[in-house]
């Protein structure tokens, strides 16, 4: 495709502007010389801040033009309301005082560029020329990216599968010579099924992992019950807290609303909460919270387990970093549950951190935006 | 192995998965089965005359890959009464569900039972001992 319309909307209380803008952009067609490629113009007008965000909640366009003064919120409201909200999009701002300290500020709130009242037919040519090379290439970057990490995934999709058949078979060996063994010999048929289940776990985590990035997890953020996803991951680790007499205590509340993306919530819940029984001490004790603070979601696990020296807690969040002391020696972990966590933290405008004291046990904190609804107040 | 005692039941096991071929063989001997394996539908049915099994274990899916189907249509015409549990892994590979409580989709494949891969020995165990005790 070397031709593409761009959707502009311009937020202003004059309209007589916006109809000026519309008569030069109508029938305009920008050139992209460098990347042979056309670009013309849809065009739409809000009167107020609150009106262009309810344009935009509903359908997002490639960029705005947006009137530093308005009449009820002002210009660079909209623009941190804007910013707050991810949403994909750049904005111009137009002003008739064109200051140095606005200009910082908007610049600062995320605005692409300015545009000062009055301005000639050539300026408003000159900007959106800027903007399309910008959207355009970002675009075409992000395509690229994108069928990069398919690729990828998919990869590591039929990879997964094709390991996940002779672990299958090597565990049925071991299971058989397992009968009968005892001593030195037997122990060692038993440590090869841990390692065997520690490759299974890193080979489920590594297709978590890349699905998160490929993006081919649709994510669906819904409002859901949060109690629901962590008494159910609460009950998948139960056969190991009764092995390892540990005792996992939940909030009093059955319901706690959030809004989130069930997969991505349980992920979460299901290596913390996992990695507290299996880090834990004999009898040890598991405490798991979730509570709001203003906009964001603390979810947080404590145990009463080995704890980290502060080295450790650094680079605990890598990729494929795994603790090795005589405490851990027993469990199998792919070294991909932490980072993933803090993946899909972020990827939810939150984190995650670790509060731990070698010996008496670490506290994981992981925060999460919920996502800000534009055009509500 | 071989001093084993037997309990005198014939099993005959078709899969081309050595694996699984090697691993059941082993546990059925050591649970009394007299055991023929075969990786492929011309050994099996060699085995099958040969061996006249009392009960047949049979993937769905194989090289040939219509071969469990034919096998188990030519078992049970050559012997109306032979339980005939089919083994797939085919819902793990395709997402397509074969239901074994479906009553036509059983006679349609002609199998008594029909259990999804990976399984473990003791279920497939005691899935052939249920069907050799309806016999």
């Amino acid at each position: 495709m070397t031709r593409e319309t761009l959707r502009l909307l311009m937020i202003d209380d004059e309209p007589i502007l916006y109809h000026g803008v519309k008569r030069v952009l109508e029938a305009h067609v920008v050139y992209l010389e460098d990347i042979d490629f056309h670009v013309s113009f849809e065009m739409s007008w809000k009167g107020s801040g609150e009106e262009g965000l309810a344009c935009i909640a509903e359908a997002t366009p490639d960029f705005v033009f947006l009137d530093y003064k308005l009449p009820g919120m002002s210009g660079l409201d909209v623009l941190n309301r804007l910013r707050l909200s991810n949403k994909d999009l750049l904005i111009v701002m137009v002003t008739a005082f064109a200051s140095l300290d606005t200009a910082v500020k908007a610049t600062k709130l995320g605005a692409f560029d300015f545009l000062s009242k009055p301005f000639t037919p050539d300026e408003i040519r000159y900007v959106v020329k800027k903007i399309a090379h910008q959207i355009i290439l970002s675009k075409r970057a992000r395509l690229a990216e994108e069928e990069k990490r398919q690729i990828r995934f998919q990869f590591l999709s039929v990879l997964a599968h094709e390991l996940k058949a002779p672990l299958n078979a090597i565990e049925g060996y071991l299971d058989i010579l397992k009968d009968g063994e005892e001593g030195q010999k037997r122990m060692m048929i038993d440590r090869s099924l841990l390692r065997l289940d520690g490759m299974r776990k890193l080979i489920f985590d590594l297709l978590d992992l890349t699905r998160i990035e490929s993006g081919q997890k649709k994510r669906e953020v819904v409002r859901l019950n949060a109690m629901d996803i962590i008494q159910r991951t609460t009950e998948t680790v139960a056969p190991l807290c009764q092995e390892k007499g540990v005792k996992i205590t939940l909030p009093e509340h059955n319901v706690f609303e959030i809004m989130a993306d069930a997969g991505e919530f349980e992920i979460i819940c299901n290596n913390l909460i996992s990695n507290a029984v299996k880090y834990n001490n004999d009898n040890g004790n598991v405490y798991v919270n979730v509570v709001r603070l203003g906009n964001e979601i603390v979810f947080s696990v404590k145990d009463t387990g080995i704890g980290l020296t502060l080295e450790e807690s650094g680079k605990l969040f890598g990729e494929f970093v795994r603790i090795r002391n005589e405490k851990t020696m027993n469990v199998m972990g792919s070294g991909l549950g932490l980072s993933t966590v803090r993946k899909l933290a972020r990827l939810n405008g939150g984190d995650v951190q670790v509060k731990s004291v070698f010996g008496e046990g670490s506290e994981f904190i992981v925060t999460l935006k919920e996502s800000v609804q534009l055009g509500e107040n | 192995m071989n001093t084993l005692k037997t309990n005198g039941t014939k099993i005959l096991l078709v899969d081309d998965d050595t694996d699984f071929l090697v691993q059941n063989e082993f546990r059925f001997q050591a649970e009394g089965y007299a055991v023929r394996t075969a990786t492929n539908m011309e050994i099996a049915r060699k085995a099958f005359s040969e061996h006249n099994p009392d009960v047949v274990v049979l993937d769905l899916m194989m090289e040939e890959k219509d071969a469990g189907i034919v096998l188990s249509h030519h078992f049970r015409r050559e012997k109306p009464s032979l339980p005939i549990v089919m083994v797939t892994g085919i819902t793990r590979e395709t997402g397509m569900i074969i239901d074994s409580s479906n009553t036509e989709e059983r006679s349609w494949l002609k199998a008594n039972k029909i259990l999804p891969k990976p399984i473990r020995f003791e279920q497939l165990k005691r899935e052939v001992e249920i069907l050799l005790a309806a016999k």
